[in-house]
């Protein structure tokens, strides 16, 4: 008897000396007592986020880089997908979303949660970055691509590398006579309904199924999940190809896209150009930033593949506070140093200065 | 079970409250488990009876490649695991040096808490790859097998890749109550047998494994239950779309119910969202049915001896 | 041959059944020249066809002539019964085995992989405020105790009075309800599981509720059944004559259940709930769902989200940045973590059962 109680009691003592000096290093030892630390700000509280996955990189660079600058605020960000970040949204779950797609009409007939009534939310383009078409074929760094014959080899058209339609876009290249396995993403996504939009307006003829999320059974190819799951199946495979978050490409082959008469590797550059030579989607309303992207484009140097993911934010908080947190916060991603910091950690392309003065007239309506 | 009729038949008050919690806490579980029956429906009704836009033929043509999907994924790995398992189990009781067997039960057991992320993440980097070329020779020379038909997945993320993860992943939960339970086999039956010049094999088949069986079928059910509901593992390593194909190398592959919401529910929105949680409804569903069916067969496979 | 010429003189020698035995050495001898012609063959063929030598097909085809030979010499020598015994260790043996393959892989992929992060920082820091390298886990590991302790609080009392309800009590329709309605219950998919806790509790708190209260309940709905049926078979299997015997002396049948049944079945119980705990431990979906995501930390499970080990593996995998070798490094010491916390919890509950355990062995 003596044993077990000896025995309880290290149990109990034990777990209680794991949690007693479980205090993380490298937080604010007392949150509500320390301001003195954070001489400069006077912000403080919790804000919310959730949703596209595909900004997840970056808002954490973002939140870092606010929250070492208000030590009192503390803001997550769930990359839950966009679907479900718009849902929790509007819900009221959350005072901010990303999402891959801006709100449709019928979004915004509803209601939000979080909002006064009657006042419509903003969609922002924080966050730009250019999807890249990914291959493994040994001996092969980058291949010149037609939107035609990305459209037949995703949809199961075009079977072997050294096919005529590859072959004739890429002379002195060595194509090996091996099938192709096409990797598109088996979750439904944002990057599949970019990059479908991309193949449904320029290949028109060979993309017939049009611009989707889900992949249909009927255009074949292998699925993954998740960018890193393409990324990992490309990388595993050989002779394979896919498509993925340029930041993500690494040291596979690229595919440079035919724009115009020449052939456009992506980079950030020619991602944020291409959002440049786009227009505004047409009557929204007041403050709404929603990109018509021009998949057309035959602008010099501009890599029409991009993924453009979109801040959602109230223009009138019920609560006064979040209004504050999320005006300031938005405020730092649109900011140049935001942008670069977003960059420097997930490979986006930084917004160009005339949409960041767009964007910042918005964030000025939030109250 | 029959106890002499007991002539003193006094009710203690510590006797009924002890029933009483007993019986509360199993109907406790009947409640949480209605609660999830409830909101299921719930959830499901309007995917059901309302119009699907973009699918044809409705909820039952949309969830039935899925159904399909989930049962044989289940099947295959339930045929890899449970000999396996009950191999193991068995080595370890019975065939393994006293010592070692401690350490490998011990080993077993922690295999069970890999996380399903983490099955997902070795399946895609270390199985996959490595079942490739098996399946391209399978495919090259077993062809003419529906099972194997061409061409064969270019990245090895197969259902048959799928159902060794699953069959790994319940390995560990049938083969720690497998070994538990022949551990339990009475001593004495044991050593009557081997007494009596029985061999270690005719001694198993004599007192371990009809002492075991209904373990070895429990056991079995828990990982059924597990190979039919795992999510994570399988939305990672399958290579997915809606099809119906007994083909297990091939590059399209039939998805599974849990793997399906997996995959969808993060874009999900408005009615996708309880077409979804439909298809839970139906995994369900598909769960109940493989339960009574493998209580039938446990009655009428332990009608002798009893326990 | 017949068997008194053959067989060594000792004392069965009377005895027919092990009239021919194999020496010692036979089976270790066969299996060495399967594993030679298992070789052979391997590199004729990979001769022939041009490919590489497989270590895989050798081994495989030496293990299935090894299993011919060995019932067919102990078929000529030790007769049938022997045979069959011979053929079934090789059976079990391989299983074993064969088994040990994936496994083995698994677990020496998570901890090369893991090892990259092992640090100090890692335990000690969360990731607030961390970017690209660096960072901890400390938040996670707590969400993950926290999470998986409430789970506990609330799964293992149900999951044993179910069980003894069942086995002590339970007779007719509710019992057989219950017993098979536990054994749907397996059949919850996880994500369900997360779905319905996040329904539950915003019915009470509102929309977008996250907790990590609401984890526990998901997750409890995942690891009843694991504890029911494993203390269920456990209790099956002590033996009648206790609770007689405990009966006969004029103890309480609630008193027997406690100080007879239970503790002669605890070492089981015991396995069984530490598997529940694994079983549930590693869960992601349904925590993806309720518990949130979070890089700060957050002792409190009845508010606010908290981030859980398999969670943080899981996006660390899933939106790493461009730095990405870091992201991968946290996520697989994540799970190492995982795995060392659970064998912890391993050690603790065998010193547990073996503290509790009845003195007197089998």
């Amino acid at each position: 008897m003596k044993l077990t109680k000896l025995g309880r009691t290290a149990v109990v003592a034990a777990a209680g000396a794991l949690l007693l000096s479980s205090c993380a290093a490298n937080e604010p030892a007392a949150p509500a007592g320390s301001e003195s630390s954070a001489p400069e700000s006077t912000l403080s509280g919790d804000l919310a986020g959730a949703g596209a996955s595909s900004m997840g990189a970056a808002q954490e660079a973002w939140i870092a880089g606010f929250q070492t600058a208000n030590e009192a605020v503390n803001i997550t960000y769930d990359p839950a997908g966009s679907g479900a970040g718009r849902e929790q949204f509007i819900a009221g779950g959350v005072s901010f979303a990303g999402s891959d797609a801006y709100l449709d009409d019928e979004e915004l007939a509803g209601t939000f949660g979080a909002c006064v009534a009657d006042t419509l939310p903003v969609d922002l383009p924080v966050y730009i970055s250019p999807i890249a078409i990914i291959f493994n074929v040994e001996g092969v760094d980058s291949l010149n691509m037609d939107a035609a014959t990305i459209a037949g080899i995703f949809s199961g058209e075009i079977t072997n590398w050294n096919d005529e339609a590859i072959a004739a876009q890429n002379e002195g290249v060595e194509l090996p006579d091996a099938r192709i396995t096409a990797v598109h993403r088996s979750d439904d996504s944002g990057t599949t309904e970019n990059f479908t939009q991309y193949l449904a307006a320029n290949a028109a003829d060979a993309w017939t199924e049009g611009e989707f999320e889900t992949w249909p059974a009927a255009y074949g190819g292998e699925g993954a999940q998740g960018t890193s799951g393409v990324v990992d199946a490309v990388t595993n495979g050989t002779n394979t190809i896919g498509y993925a978050d340029a930041s993500r490409a690494g040291d596979l082959g690229t595919v440079a896209l035919q724009v115009g008469e020449e052939y456009v590797p992506f980079t950030a550059e020619a991602a944020a150009a291409a959002v440049d030579a786009s227009p505004l989607v047409e009557g929204r309303h007041e403050g709404d930033i929603a990109v018509e992207l021009d998949r057309t484009t035959t602008e010099n140097g501009a890599y029409p593949l991009v993924l453009i993911s979109y801040a959602i934010a109230c223009t009138e908080y019920n609560d006064a506070a979040q209004a504050e947190l999320v005006k300031a916060y938005l405020s730092y991603i649109a900011s140049e140093e935001g942008q670069q910091a977003g960059a420097d950690n997930a490979g986006s392309a930084p917004i160009s200065d005339d949409l960041r003065a767009q964007i910042e007239a918005s964030i000025e309506m939030i109250k | 079970m029959t106890t002499a009729v007991q002539p003193v038949a006094k009710q203690r008050l510590a006797d009924v409250v002890f029933k009483t919690v007993s019986t509360t806490a199993g109907v406790l579980i009947l409640i949480a488990l209605a609660g999830v029956a409830i909101f299921l429906v719930a959830q499901a009704v309007p995917a059901i009876i309302g119009p699907l836009p973009g699918i044809d033929g409705g909820f039952f043509a949309w969830v039935w490649p899925l159904t399909f999907g989930t049962i044989w994924s289940a099947f295959l790995a339930m045929v890899m695991a449970v000999p396996v398992a009950v191999g193991i189990a068995l080595f370890i009781t019975h065939f393994a040096p006293r010592r070692l067997a401690q350490g490998l039960g011990y080993v077993v057991d922690l295999l069970a808490a890999i996380p399903s992320v983490i099955y997902g993440l070795w399946g895609i980097t270390v199985l996959a790859p490595f079942m490739q070329p098996a399946y391209t020779w399978l495919t090259q020379n077993l062809g003419w097998l529906p099972l194997f038909a061409p061409p064969a997945s270019g990245t090895g993320r197969t259902i048959l890749t799928a159902s060794i993860v699953l069959a790994v992943m319940v390995l560990p939960i049938i083969t720690a109550l497998c070994r538990e339970i022949f551990l339990q086999t009475p001593r004495l039956n044991e050593e009557a047998a081997l007494a009596l010049g029985a061999t270690r094999w005719e001694m198993i088949q004599m007192a371990v494994l009809p002492h075991g069986r209904s373990g070895i079928i429990a056991s079995s059910i828990l990982g059924l239950g597990r190979a039919l509901g795992e999510t994570m593992a399988v939305a990672m390593v399958l290579s997915s779309s809606g099809i119906i194909s007994f083909a297990l190398t091939a590059q399209q592959n039939p998805s599974t119910i849990a793997a399906n919401i997996a995959l969808r529910f993060p874009e999900a929105h408005g009615i996708t969202v309880n077409m979804l949680i439909g298809s839970g409804l139906v995994l369900f569903a598909i769960t109940l049915l493989v339960n009574g069916i493998s209580r039938w067969i446990i009655a009428r496979t332990t009608v002798k001896g009893g326990r | 041959m017949t068997a008194t010429t053959t067989a060594p003189a000792r004392r069965e020698a009377a005895n027919p059944l092990t009239a021919g035995q194999l020496p010692l050495w036979g089976p270790w001898a066969l299996i060495g020249v399967a594993l030679a012609i298992g070789a052979a063959v391997s590199a004729l063929v990979a001769g022939a066809s041009g490919t590489d030598f497989s270590i895989v097909a050798a081994v495989l085809i030496a293990y299935v002539l090894y299993l011919v030979a060995i019932t067919v010499v102990s078929q000529q020598i030790e007769g049938g019964r022997k045979a069959a015994d011979r053929l079934v260790t090789g059976v079990v043996v391989g299983a074993f085995v064969l088994a040990l393959v994936p496994l083995v892989s698994l677990v020496s992929t998570v901890i090369i992989n893991g090892a990259a992060r092992f640090d100090l920082q890692f335990f000690t820091w969360t990731m607030r405020n961390v970017v690209g390298e660096g960072g901890g886990v400390l938040h996670a590991i707590i969400g993950t105790l926290l999470v998986t302790l409430w789970a506990a609080i609330i799964s293992v009392p149900v999951g044993i009075f179910t069980a003894i309800y069942l086995v002590e009590y339970g007779r007719g329709r509710l019992s057989q309800a219950i017993t098979f309605f536990v054994d749907v219950m397996t059949g919850i998919p996880s994500i369900v599981a997360g779905l319905f806790a996040y329904a539950l509790f915003a019915l009470f708190a509102g929309e977008g509720v996250r907790a990590g209260i609401g984890g526990a309940v998901a997750l409890s709905l995942l690891m009843i059944p694991t504890v029911v049926r494993s203390t269920e078979e456990m209790l099956k299997l002590v033996p009648n004559d206790l609770r007689e015997a405990s009966y006969a002396l004029g103890v309480p049948k609630w008193l027997t259940i406690a100080k007879v049944v239970l503790p002669t079945a605890l070492a089981g119980i015991v396995t069984g709930v530490t598997l529940a705990i694994a079983r549930v431990i590693g869960e992601t979906a349904p925590l993806l769902i309720i518990a949130g995501f979070t890089t700060n930390m957050n002792y409190n499970v009845f508010d606010g989200r908290m981030m859980t080990l398999p969670v943080f593996a899981y996006n660390q995998y899933v939106s790493p940045g461009v730095q990405e070798q870091a992201y991968f490094d946290r996520a697989w010491t994540a799970a190492l973590v995982l795995i060392l916390i659970v064998m912890l919890l391993n050690v603790i509950a065998r010193i547990i059962a073996k503290v509790f355990a009845p003195k007197a062995g089998r």
